[in-house]
């Protein structure tokens, strides 16, 4: 086969795509072809890279030279420079935060260098839609491992000693899932996986799938092969991820190419196939039974777990369920050891599955860091080592104030637990989760009271209204929430808060309901003086609840430096700006809408916030 | 397509070797091309293509081939560097098409280094 010695990794994760990653690699070739490099330099697309924010990216192979934010006018002088003339470009490098000197190599940086890749162990290595590459990277061995060498029983005890926990939110330990599911008698029971991922601003879930199909679909038939009895597998992906559904179904039809999916696999008893389901654009359908009651073809919602879905779970069959980076983490399991696996983490897991949090977790990082993207670190991190080595510290020199953890129903964390080690137990200790590995971080210029009302807000509206306390209690949450950010909010409503967070973390079904007040509670908890400066002070310490804001003019300001020159007059939607041109201005504080536009506009630093 | 057998993963893995060992930058050995202006306009280009075509015609899959600028002694364009890993990289000097086929099947592939081609062992030293 033809051998190239450049391989040029275009990025082609959602991120970069969507910020023309495609125009990139067209650009890539046809300057390739012009220099006649065609037979030198291969450009292949990869699954996300990680970096988003630098995106779009390119790494030149073998010399690991990343490129970032490339533009298509970039791409002759990367061509001609660093391909035809061997010369790296440093001005398409990157540069770390508040330094001169760019880091020509990826495993340079410290966004990279300081993780852990075991999940996105071939990310930006492989071409997704080319199974090709899976396999030459170690792809099926696992599979071919068990299928030829392991009882599934074997596999099965491998994968609880391991110490893998769901890697969705739950934590529950996976080996146990699969021994139940296992353990009920049943001709027809079912595997699926969990890609309804909903979590705003999250999208691990999405980067393996649309980076490494394959990881998912062997992690699934590892579990199918050990649970037993498994006639086929169901992936339900979240409607809104069609480059993820387009891509799994590519590798599900390579895969049945290879008969690796289908009856007879390598030759042996052991028979299996996929379908994808879409989602159906509810937030809920990430819960595991209201999934399977969207994939029987009926409304998403969720059913109490008295009896628990791997005895009773699609069409009531046993059914064991797990989110795409739990099966992903399968394939190395079985062919690096469970001890390998147990020895990154935290806690033990020899005696008690409960015991520790094992192996790697992937968390989208993102908010005010300046390092945005996708990381994948072992447990037992710190939170500062992610935040402010692996993300580069806040944006602009402001200072961290908070993170949240586990989506928008986890909790936040304040400064003084940045030390926090990242594990399962230590995060629901402090009231926050690691839920499936959303990770938002908050400045100095976030409001805390508004961001839980954000958060508040994305589940109210997702709560499927089966449970009265999460639909009712969450919309009066949201009214009270309301009322403080605008003014009209009262000291006893912290306390109501609090009792109505309880009653529906007590009183709903589903983890949506027992979850939705976190974001609440927490900031309560650690923020309560933000909130006291609301109902008390009427004030907004972070500026950003625009109805306790006052606008006014610095008037000498605005005569000595500004000339009095009327643009926040003629910009003002309320009329509430009275001045004359070369004259001081000020604002009519019962006409002002405290839309800020005043501020915006003027060049003077003559608005005055408070 | 025909259906996939235990023992044709190995060979896939095989086939896709090379282009693996490019995309890991890994590799037993790395041959650097200098190709700065002077490089290029002494015949660096067809140097290059040279060690390409070894690369492909002897099935080569665990050797880097990449390009560097100029090394500093342009008078003795086109140069190469053979770095074997765990070894002082070599510096080859005035070469031609011939030579680095030498240079390709005696050090590279063999680990016996070309005397009669070689400047130096060893790499200037960066303060």
């Amino acid at each position: 086969m033809k051998s190239y010695r450049l391989q040029l990794m275009v990025c082609a994760g959602t991120g970069c795509v969507s910020n023309h990653s495609f125009e990139i690699k067209d650009a890539l070739e046809k300057e390739i072809a012009k220099h006649k490099l065609q037979t030198e330099a291969e450009v292949v697309t990869t699954g996300c890279n990680g970096f988003c924010g630098a995106g779009p990216l390119v790494v030149v192979q073998p010399d690991g030279i990343f490129y970032q934010m490339l533009k298509v006018s970039d791409i002759p002088l990367l061509v001609e420079e660093h391909l035809l003339k061997g010369r790296p470009v440093k001005k398409l490098m990157y540069v770390p935060p508040k330094e001169e000197a760019p880091i020509p190599k990826m495993s340079n940086i410290p966004f990279f260098s300081d993780q852990t890749l075991v999940a996105l162990r071939n990310r930006g290595m492989i071409d997704p839609e080319n199974i090709n590459d899976y396999i030459a990277r170690g792809g099926y061995k696992a599979l071919a491992k068990v299928l030829m060498s392991m009882t599934p029983d074997e596999v099965l005890q491998e994968i609880k000693k391991s110490g893998l926990r769901g890697r969705g939110g739950g934590g529950f330990p996976t080996g146990i899932k699969w021994e139940t599911c296992k353990r009920i008698q049943s001709d027809t029971k079912y595997v699926i996986c969990n890609a309804d991922e909903g979590d705003p601003g999250a999208f691990m879930d999405r980067s393996i799938i649309e980076g490494d199909p394959h990881s998912v679909i062997e992690g699934m038939m590892i579990g199918a092969y050990a649970i037993q009895n498994i006639c086929e597998g169901y992936i339900y992906v979240r409607m809104e991820y069609p480059l993820a559904i387009k891509r799994f179904n590519i590798a599900i039809e390579q895969a049945k190419e290879y008969g690796l999916l289908g009856e007879k696999i390598f030759d042996t008893d052991f028979n299996f196939d996929i379908k994808v389901r879409r989602g159906a654009g509810a937030f809920v359908c990430g819960e595991s039974t209201a999934l399977m009651t969207s994939i029987e073809g009926n409304p998403g919602e969720p059913r109490a777990k008295y009896i628990h879905t791997v005895e009773k779970g699609l069409w009531d069959k046993p059914t064991c369920l797990n989110n795409v980076e739990t099966w992903t983490n399968v394939p190395p399991i079985i062919l690096k050891g469970a001890e390998w696996f147990s020895s990154i983490g935290t806690g033990d897991v020899t005696h008690d599955a409960w015991g520790g949090s094992k192996g790697t977790k992937v968390f989208s990082l993102a908010g005010k860091v300046n390092n945005t993207g996708l990381v994948e670190v072992p447990m037992g991190i710190t939170l500062r080592d992610i935040i402010f080595n692996i993300g580069g510290g806040i944006r602009d020199g402001k200072k961290f104030k908070a993170v949240q953890t586990g989506g928008p129903s986890g909790g936040f964390i304040p400064e003084n637990l940045i030390n926090l080690p990242v594990d399962y137990e230590e995060l629901t200790k402090v009231g926050s989760m690691m839920g499936s590995g959303g990770m938002v971080v908050m400045d100095e210029d976030n409001c805390m009271v508004d961001m839980a009302k954000y958060f508040l807000k994305f589940t109210q509206e997702e709560s499927c209204g089966k449970c009265i306390p999460c639909r009712e209690g969450t919309k009066r949450m949201l009214d009270i929430l309301e009322n403080i950010t605008s003014g009209k909010g009262k000291e006893e409503d912290l306390n109501l808060l609090e009792e109505l967070s309880n009653v529906i973390v007590e009183s709903s079904l589903c983890a949506l309901g027992g979850s939705a007040p976190n974001p609440v509670l927490t900031t309560l908890k650690y923020f309560r003086e933000e909130y006291e400066a609301h109902v008390k002070d009427k004030k907004c310490p972070a500026r950003v609840c625009k109805q306790l804001l006052t606008y006014t003019i610095d008037e000498k300001q605005c005569v000595e430096v500004g000339h009095g020159c009327g643009v926040c007059k003629k910009n003002c939607p309320d009329n509430a700006i009275i001045g004359e041109i070369k004259k001081a201005h000020h604002i009519d504080q019962n006409k002002c809408g405290k839309c800020g536009v005043c501020y915006d506009v003027c060049r003077f630093n003559a608005i005055r916030v408070e | 397509m025909p259906k996939l057998k235990i023992e044709d993963l190995e060979k896939i893995s095989d086939e896709f070797k090379r282009t693996m060992t490019v995309r890991e930058g890994g590799g037993k050995v790395k041959v650097t091309v200098h190709m700065g202006t002077c490089g290029i306009a002494a015949g660096a280009r067809e140097i290059m293509n040279t060690f390409v075509q070894q690369i492909e015609e002897k099935n080569v899959k665990d050797v880097i081939l990449t390009t560097s600028g100029c090394a500093g002694l342009c008078s003795r364009e086109p140069m190469a560097t053979v770095e074997v890993l765990g070894q002082a990289p070599v510096k080859y000097v005035d070469l031609n098409s011939e030579k680095a086929k030498k240079i390709f099947e005696e050090h590279v592939l063999k680990g016996v280094l070309v005397k009669d081609y070689a400047l130096s062992i060893g790499s200037e030293r960066i303060q």
